[in-house]
């Protein structure tokens, strides 16, 4: 039987609800607000929310100015080209580890994890050194090689836990009917993977593309992403908060989206399975 | 059962793997370690010390080897000790308003009500915001001291605005780091809620139990172990915040151990005290490492 909640309460909830939800999205929601105002509309008093001459010209200034497409386009290539490569890794890994585990399958595991324990701090100053002597600094390969390395534990974990799922008694059929491991792979396995592996897909983007302490180190220009993008508007030049706010609208509005479909696979993959 | 060959496969499918991630941890721990012995400044790449003590040992690529000096060094830093105690107040406070806070938005969202889905992702946003793009919009359009947000609500009820960032730099920080990682444990949280066990629920209700004993008793047990991982989680990131102090420029009051070694190393050139400092931030985040771990590999056994 459902429980019949009362209308008055399930009113009141709402209210409450939406106004804690509204408040805690505010910033967001007035960055987006400020993006569509003049310089000085941004930082007239009182702040006018909805009665202003909305216009487009930040976002045309921003891109002129500071080439956010060129940012935009190294977010994307960074995010995709590390989820992509970890992907390529992890996949056999999980794979071999949910169903052919060894003694040693939990050890490892446990291991992968604590690698993500270690503090970017600890690495930097090596990973620094190498990057510079190898002429990787702000280059897109270097970076990719980085993120791919900083969230393949995570990617690891999520499969595994997705294919443990899996039952292991459909892998046997087939491989009785004579299917090879290779076949195995790719008709049974990956078409009942496929959910998981989109899920862990989506995290490791965002992951991917809100990384701040290793883009921010390790490259300058040339592949420097919209994390490196916001930040060199750190310095204020004058009135700059309504393309401040154009320019951050831009950074955070793929992922805001994305954000919508992943809020479980957040949950499962920040938590390497411990909460479902 | 596995076979012997499936077996074979196996290993092959995972080396790949553990050998990316075992260059990855040990190759840079290795040389941050041995950096951290050495007398090793990017500025001054002919190292005269030798000359000043000339005793001195020396390694392959004639750079001095400096014992224990980097660490005396960093340890003894005044610095070090504002960073220290900017870190654990950052950690402290961020995860006592998170755990707080996530709680109670986690159960305001279990509740039923209109538009539940887009208050939601309302309320997780946050979590989902880059960074640097938080430390901005806060620092500038939120906590201007003249045309701020909050600044405008303070005059609105007739406060002095404040100046964060010179009065209360710290203050600042934690609430924009809180801001982004409440979302965080409200999600944990909430999605454990929703495993609590229906019939439960409905028992509790219909012998009339009171809300807060029903929370004591049987909500607030349930929560304890997602709680705890909210709270290994949540530290793991914390220790390493770095963007947010980087864009703000807090970094002289509010600047925590990361953003030190990384003065030390990309600012100041000094190789070998960041790398001391490296080390040391390694050591702390095993201490609380390890407890994580323990978490998580007995969830395994499960």
């Amino acid at each position: 039987m459902a429980r019949t909640v009362s209308t008055r309460r399930k009113l009141l909830v709402t209210a409450l609800a939406w106004a804690i939800g509204l408040l805690i999205f505010f910033p967001i929601l007035w960055t987006i607000l400020t993006s569509f105002k003049t310089e000085g509309e941004a930082i007239a008093l009182p702040p006018k929310f909805l009665f202003f001459d909305w216009t487009l010209e930040n976002y045309g200034i921003v891109q002129e100015r500071s080439d956010y497409l060129r940012f935009a386009m190294n977010s994307i290539m960074l995010a995709l080209g590390s989820t992509f490569f970890a992907l390529v890794i992890a996949i056999p890994s999980a794979w071999a580890m949910a169903f052919a585990p060894g003694r040693r399958t939990k050890d490892l595991l446990m291991w992968m994890l604590s690698t993500k324990m270690m503090p970017p701090v600890g690495a930097l100053v090596p990973i620094y050194l190498i990057f510079r002597d190898f002429g990787l600094l702000d280059t897109r390969g270097g970076i990719i090689t980085v993120l791919m390395l900083l969230n393949l534990p995570i990617i690891i974990w999520m499969l595994y836990t997705y294919f443990k799922e899996i039952p292991g008694e459909i892998l046997e059929a087939s491989r009785m009917d004579g299917a090879s491991l290779g076949k195995e792979l790719l008709y049974v396995l990956t078409p009942m993977a496929i959910p998981g592996i989109a899920s862990t897909l989506l995290l490791n983007i965002i992951l991917a593309w809100n990384e701040a302490f290793w883009t921010l180190s390790l490259t300058t220009k040339d592949a420097a992403p919209l994390t490196q993008f916001i930040a060199s508007y750190s310095s204020p030049e004058g009135l700059f908060w309504a393309k401040l706010s154009a320019a951050s609208t831009m950074a955070i509005a793929p992922i805001l989206v994305l954000g919508w479909f992943a809020q479980k696979q957040l949950v499962r993959g920040l938590t390497f399975g411990a909460v479902k | 059962m596995a076979t012997q060959q499936t077996r074979a496969l196996g290993k092959l499918a995972v080396s790949p793997s553990v050998f990316a991630l075992f260059m990855w941890m040990i190759v840079p721990l290795a040389m941050t370690i041995y950096f951290s012995f050495l007398r090793y400044n990017l500025l001054d790449p002919n190292p005269i010390c030798s000359l000043l003590s000339p005793g001195a040992l020396l390694d392959a690529e004639n750079r001095c080897l400096a014992g224990i000096t980097n660490y005396s060094y960093f340890l003894t830093d005044p610095a070090f000790f504002k960073a220290m105690g900017n870190s654990l107040k950052l950690v402290g406070w961020v995860l006592a308003i998170s755990v707080v806070g996530g709680t109670l938005l986690a159960l305001l969202l279990d509740q039923a009500f209109y538009g539940r889905g887009f208050v939601r992702i309302m309320m997780i946003a946050p979590f989902l915001v880059m960074p640097t793009v938080s430390a901005l919009v806060w620092k500038n359009m939120m906590m201007n001291p003249v045309s701020g947000f909050l600044a405008y609500l303070f005059k609105l009820v007739g406060l002095q605005p404040i100046d964060w960032f010179a009065h209360a730099p710290m203050t600042a920080v934690v609430l924009m780091v809180a801001w982004q990682w409440v979302p965080f444990a409200t999600l944990i949280l909430l999605t454990s809620l929703q495993s609590l066990d229906e019939e439960q629920k409905e028992a509790a209700e219909m012998d009339g139990t009171p809300p807060l004993s029903y929370f004591w008793y049987i909500v607030l047990p349930h929560l304890i172990r997602p709680m705890t991982v909210v709270i290994l989680i949540e530290t793991i990131f914390l220790l390493n915040v770095f963007a947010e102090i980087y864009v703000t420029g807090t970094a002289g009051r509010a600047g925590n151990l990361p953003f030190l070694v990384y003065q030390y190393g990309l600012i100041a050139n000094d190789i070998g005290g960041a790398s001391a400092g490296g080390i040391i931030a390694v050591i702390l985040a095993n201490i609380v490492a390890f407890f994580l771990m323990r978490m998580i590999g007995k969830n395994l056994d499960a």
